[in-house]
């Protein structure tokens, strides 16, 4: 002990103190994340079922894995979950970009209208679902009911029953619900946007469609990307609005990977199966988080030199 | 050929006129300037010819052509505006070139001219960069190469170098009067400083509150001011103006004491009528220290309240009459606040002013 100067004990001290402080951060992230994570990563190594608590102990290495690899309704569900995301983005990006363009030129009630916008977000994805399903309603629901008052249908359209009108419904009703996430995000773009580029082109050229082409549609596209990212993660776990519309049948033609984790998970109860499929489907939500945040961090180099 | 004509135009903004009537001829490949406080109409002005701002009333004729029902890309004009406005996605060289692009010309012609533009604004090391990689001069310039690559019938400067700092302003301003000798066009040019209005015009358009106050080149503005407005604009330091009243063929001024009034203003000054002599500051000075020593002049004797020296001259605050009025001090010397110093007023280079409507009263 006699090496140790007060000096010196004193400095050794302070290099403790951070990690002290960081501590009670560090315990609640392994608390609520880290051993979750491990834990449910370790289950998808095993058979494990929730009825049979034994089998958390037996290892059978990456036999779900492989098991995955061939299982055709996991694959189905996974495809469908990507056209899903496809679908529903590009419909809600584009529908949210007219909005915003149709608002972003209104000098009157702007406020109002971006207040309302938001309205069908502040609604539950279940309560929304549960709407949906009356609207869609082959018997009672006011679609039908509509449609044959105003003589366009003969009989009742199968909505929620059909195999592709399935789908459709359930990618009406997501997009109802979020179109105004990009309509938002979209237009804050346009009304932070200078206006002495848009001049700028108009002087050197442009008609009305080349000024949007060319300076409005690249300028605004990070916030496109930014929403994107968002919505991304949150349609690939869809499964409130699917559960209750369709319960991912008729005979699994809407059924999304997490309501097929769900009834792996909860309804036939092996969830060692469901963590497995969970981990490949994140690997989804990481990709397209990816790609999209490389998008933006492309589009955003330039945004400095706008001023 | 691209004359510029604008006929009685008129901005309103819903009930708020900002121009009033505009009437002003450009001749061909002319350098016209306007200039005035903020808020005097001058960019709405240069927006209606631009076609970026609706025409009230009046007419904008471009090459004598009606051009009110043009929008602007159809108007065969360019613009460089305050803020650059260059397009941030794209590089210098697509910068300069999207103008040539969108009017449909061959890859290789754009590149012919934008090679060119940028040889002419030095800008051929930076034509990879982004506007973002750009100092506020080169952004500047960049701005200026999009104008001319296109070869229009008119280029409009909208306050081009405000941002800059002074040091920058001066140069930018050396360039855009080269660029215009090289690249003889007509010229559109606002700005809000008297300097760059007398540097770079070939004639000056005084704007006040939507109205045109004067029209001449650089040299009869300065020396021939219609208004009292004119002359404390145009100049600086601003002229001096001393309130006074004619009696007996002199201007009395407000302690009492007299100065002669100015030969060329003799023949309009009706006795009794209150009045504004003015004098510019370069035709103050220490007897010995001045401009012009010769034709008449009034000597007084003055105290310094503040000297500003700026090496071979020195700026020298005083009062005449009461009236806070600055003078010039030419040579390398020393003056002390409180010096008593006699002064020397070039009475043949004052100007007599109504005081109620601020014409000149120079004969004419």
């Amino acid at each position: 002990m006699a090496r140790y100067s007060p000096k010196r004990l004193f400095r050794n001290r302070m290099n403790l103190v951070p990690f002290l402080l960081l501590l009670p951060a560090f315990m609640v992230l392994a608390l609520v994340v880290v051993f979750p994570l491990g834990f449910s990563l370790y289950t998808s190594f095993t058979p494990y079922r929730l009825i049979r608590p034994n089998t958390l102990h037996v290892w059978i290495g990456l036999r779900n894995y492989t098991d995955l690899m061939g299982n055709g309704d996991f694959w189905a569900a996974f495809g469908r979950t990507v056209l899903f995301l496809t679908i529903a983005l590009n419909v809600e990006f584009l529908a949210g970009l007219g909005i915003a363009l149709l608002i972003s030129r209104i000098t009157w009630g702007q406020r109002t209208l971006r207040t309302i916008m938001m309205f069908p977000m502040m609604f539950s994805p279940i309560l929304v679902g549960y709407q949906f399903k009356f609207v869609f309603n082959d018997n009672i629901g006011i679609l039908n009911n509509a449609l044959q008052a105003l003589h366009l249908s003969d009989g009742a359209i199968a909505w929620l029953v059909d195999r592709n009108l399935a789908m459709f419904s359930i990618i009406f009703a997501e997009v109802w619900m979020s179109t105004s996430v990009f309509a938002i995000l979209l237009l804050a773009g346009l009304l932070s946007m200078p206006r002495d580029p848009v001049e700028a082109a108009r002087v050197d050229g442009c008609n009305p469609w080349q000024v949007f082409r060319h300076i409005t549609l690249p300028y605004i596209m990070p916030f496109a990307y930014i929403a994107m990212t968002i919505r991304s993660l949150d349609v690939a776990r869809a499964y409130d609005i699917v559960h209750v519309m369709t319960g991912g049948g008729p005979a699994g033609r809407t059924e999304l990977l997490w309501t097929l984790i769900a009834r792996t998970g909860y309804n036939n109860a092996k969830m060692g199966m469901a963590n497995a499929m969970a981990y490949i489907s994140i690997l989804l939500s990481i990709a397209f988080t990816y790609f999209f945040f490389r998008k933006l961090i492309a589009a955003r180099k330039f945004m400095r030199g706008a001023d | 050929m691209a004359e510029i004509v604008l006929n009685k135009l008129v901005k309103n903004y819903g009930r708020t006129r900002a121009v009033h009537g505009i009437d002003l001829s450009i001749a061909h490949q002319e350098f016209v300037v306007l200039v005035g406080p903020s808020g005097c109409g001058k960019s709405t002005t240069l927006r209606m010819i631009a076609g970026l701002e609706e025409i009230s009333d009046g007419t904008v004729s471009i090459g004598g052509a009606v051009v009110n029902e043009l929008p602007p890309r159809k108007r065969n004009i360019s613009m460089v505006f305050q803020n650059y406005a260059l397009y941030p996605h794209m590089n210098v060289r697509e910068n300069l070139g999207f103008g040539l692009k969108i009017a449909g010309q061959p890859a290789a012609d754009i590149a012919q001219r934008v090679d060119e533009a940028a040889e002419i604004l030095g800008l051929t090391e930076l034509l990879e960069r982004t506007p973002a990689e750009l100092s506020g001069g080169q952004r500047q310039r960049v701005a200026m190469g999009r104008a001319i690559v296109r070869k229009p019938a008119a280029f409009l400067f909208d306050e081009p170098l405000s941002n800059l700092d002074a040091k920058l302003r001066g140069q930018m301003r050396a360039e855009i009067k080269k660029l215009h000798q090289s690249v003889r066009t007509t010229v559109v040019y606002v700005t809000h400083d008297q300097i760059e209005a007398m540097t770079l015009a070939d004639r000056i358009v005084v704007m006040r509150a939507g109205r045109i106050e004067q029209v001449g080149t650089p040299m009869e503005v300065y020396n021939h001011p219609t208004s009292a407005f004119v002359a404390t604009f145009i100049g600086s330091p601003p002229m001096n103006m001393l309130p006074g009243t004619i009696s007996g063929g002199a201007v009395r001024l407000a302690d009492g004491s007299a100065l002669p009034v100015p030969e060329r203003a003799a023949d309009n000054a009706r006795e009794g009528q209150e009045v504004l002599l003015g004098i510019r500051p370069d035709d103050i000075s220490p007897v010995g220290h001045g401009l012009s020593q010769d034709g008449p002049g009034a000597e007084l004797t003055l105290t310094v309240a503040i000297a500003e020296p700026l090496g071979m001259e020195s700026l020298i605050f005083t009062r005449i009459a009461g009236q806070e009025v600055q003078a010039k001090l030419y040579g390398p010397r020393m003056v002390l606040p409180g010096e008593e110093l006699v002064f020397r007023l070039a009475l043949d280079r004052a100007h007599l002013f109504d005081a109620a409507s601020g014409a000149s009263l120079e004969a004419r």
